[in-house]
């Protein structure tokens, strides 16, 4: 298990989040996330400008063994999608951290969101594996 | 077994060598039919062109590389892979059925008429629904003909705001699919952590735009929904209906029937529970039963009794008879011959047998979930009985030995076992669904707890050929992902003549 990289947020959907300078934020799923999916073959994006609503669908990524919906932790509207996943989902599972990042997104009241810290993510995962 | 294990051969097309004819046993002069110049083709077909032995070693020896019920045990969870009688087949091939034209007189076809009713009302006396129509081709089209019909109820008495049709997270995905294509939207509940249907979630998601409830019981998790008649309550006090989704009827056949669980409308997959061959795309059989309720909207035709002089004559009821029908699903009344395998086969079990199907598929589960169990298996679900099927999650091997659920299910075709179905349901984390069925023998039951403990064994001592499994089938470990991403199957000759034969 890879260790929880520090500067990120989480869901207990299996997202991670990324403050941007500019005030806007970067999404993706985790390496848990990625590691239960399997090797992914197709993302489901969606369309720049979307809104996006607090626990809405926001993307679709299916593996050779399922598919699964990913929620936006927050509320806004989508800045930029991550072209590169079209052709090569498996940058998520090759780096669900960096390349492997979804969408960024401008967020309407981040506070508003429910995001875990790293260590209350990886207590999460813990009581998983038991 | 028996079994063929040379490796891929070539395609037909690839043995195919311009020029070549040879036929055993036709005369020489096939070829020269008198055919109207007006009606013959401009350029050859591009067909292979082998001789008749070697077209007969080919597909025998495909055959032989196959998987199946007549040569291996099948335990293909949420599928009841159960033996197909060759009795149904041979009865079914009668020529008084298969020389039956649908547009003839029903006077004619009275035989296939009267098989036909009678399945009607064996379908009816099982499931404990009022009406039976056999015209669905398939279990996703017995789907989608049930929420039609509890959309057109609602519709019927001026409710057209019930749109919304409430799935548990442990559906089959064919339904939340099914009720998107009747226009509904879809409300997901989660499972408790016994496998039953959060009560307080469904409350919540209950409302004057319930249009119904899709279950599955036993449901896919492999175990009984033991609140199912609150559920039922608490629904139709909503005023929804209640689905019942046949995948799983073999558990419970002549022991409970979904009537009595106050279920409004059932498709049954007779391809599954009354043995009629299926795999490979069918064809299959997705017959629907309904309460009271739903009665005037059932797809047409069903066959009907009607008293003449001449004593009972089996024919179509229709349209004029159900003129609030959602209407026709097939060109005629669904699957003909396999709607009569599945006749048949209810003939031959009668009534005792129905309820020696459901005990015996239960026993079967149950004494293959506690061998598993005992020989270190961890089950999603240790506290409840199975029903037909169980779920076992090798979460704890996958992390011990990088065993994962896909790998045994691999390393068991090395033993000649089928794998058991992987990966679903989507709850349960590297998990293999088991339905043995009713028909596999204790022995055979034994070897597959042998052949799983077997492998475990191997990955427990660092072996890792369950890494490269199979080993021993003509196609070894298939990539998924590059079958996903770049499918690829059609068959182009290269460029010119074929590649020659080596001669069989």
């Amino acid at each position: 298990m890879s260790e929880l990289p520090g500067d990120l947020e989480y869901t207990d959907e299996h997202e991670w989040l990324r403050r941007e300078d500019d005030g806007s934020v970067t999404v993706g799923i985790t390496d848990h996330a990625q590691a239960a999916l399997g090797d992914l073959v197709y993302v489901e994006l969606p369309e720049q400008g979307q809104e996006l609503e607090v626990g809405g669908e926001m993307a679709v990524v299916e593996s050779v063994k399922a598919a699964s919906d990913v929620y936006s932790p927050v509320a806004g509207s989508v800045l930029e999608v991550n072209e590169a996943l079209g052709d090569d989902p498996e940058k998520i599972n090759a780096d669900p951290y960096g390349d492997g990042w979804i969408v960024k997104i401008r967020p309407e009241d981040i506070e508003a969101a429910s995001l875990m810290s790293p260590d209350d993510y990886q207590a999460l995962l813990d009581n998983l594996d038991d | 077994m028996a079994s063929d294990n040379t490796p891929y051969d070539k395609l037909i097309f690839e043995k195919s060598r311009q020029g070549r004819r040879a036929f055993a046993q036709a005369p020489a002069d096939l070829a020269d039919v008198d055919i109207p110049a007006a009606l013959a083709r401009n350029d050859v077909p591009a067909l292979p062109e082998a001789s008749e032995l070697q077209v007969v070693r080919h597909f025998t020896r495909l055959s032989q590389k196959n998987f199946s019920i007549d040569t291996h045990f099948y335990p293909l969870g949420s599928c009841t892979m159960k033996y197909n009688p060759r009795a149904c087949n041979s009865l079914a091939l009668l020529p008084g059925f298969t020389g039956r034209h649908p547009y003839a007189p029903v006077e004619h076809g009275q035989g296939y008429m009267t098989s036909m009713f009678e399945l009607q009302e064996m379908l009816k006396a099982v499931t404990g629904m009022c009406g039976v129509s056999l015209t669905p081709m398939a279990g996703a089209q017995g789907e989608l003909a049930g929420v039609a019909m509890i959309r057109a109820y609602h519709d019927a008495r001026g409710d057209t705001e019930r749109r919304e049709i409430i799935v548990p997270d442990a559906a089959h995905g064919t339904n939340p699919a099914t009720a998107n294509m009747c226009g509904c939207v879809v409300r997901e509940i989660p499972t408790g952590p016994e496998g039953d249907v959060d009560i307080d979630a469904l409350k919540a998601a209950l409302g004057p735009k319930t249009a119904g409830i899709m279950l599955t019981n036993p449901s896919t998790l492999g175990v009984f929904e033991r609140r199912i008649k609150e559920v039922a309550e608490l629904v139709h006090d909503a005023g929804g209906l209640l689905y019942y989704d046949g995948a799983n009827l073999n558990a419970i056949l002549g022991k409970v029937r979904p009537g009595d669980m106050d279920f409004d409308v059932i498709h049954m997959n007779l391809h599954k529970t009354f043995s009629t061959p299926h795999g490979g795309g069918g064809p299959g059989s997705g017959a629907v039963g309904v309460g009271e309720r739903l009665l005037p909207f059932l797809p047409v035709p069903v066959v009907k009794a009607v008293d003449t002089e001449d004593g009972v004559l089996y024919d179509w009821a229709d349209e004029t008879d159900y003129p609030q029908s959602i209407g026709r699903l097939s060109g005629f009344m669904g699957n003909a011959g396999v709607n009569l395998r599945a006749y048949i086969y209810m003939r031959m079990v009668g009534r005792e047998g129905m309820r020696r199907i459901g005990e015996y598929a239960t026993l079967n589960a149950n004494y293959l979930q506690v061998r598993l169990r005992e020989a270190g298996f961890e089950l999603a679900f240790p506290t409840r009985r199975a029903s037909h099927e169980f779920i076992v999650t090798l979460k704890s091997e996958a992390r011990q030995f990088e065993l994962t659920a896909m790998d045994i299910a691999k390393a068991l075709l090395d033993y000649n076992y089928h794998a058991p179905t992987t990966y679903f349901p989507l709850l349960v984390p590297e998990c293999l669904l088991i339905e043995p069925t009713e028909t596999e023998s204790k022995e055979t039951l034994d070897g597959f707890v042998d052949a799983m403990i077997r492998i475990v064994n191997d990955a427990r001592q660092g072996g890792a050929r369950f890494k490269e499994a199979p080993t021993s089938l003509p196609v070894r470990r298939l990539d998924d992902h590059k079958a996903a991403r770049q499918l690829d199957l059609r068959f182009e000759p290269d460029s010119g003549e074929a590649e020659e034969a080596s001669a069989a």
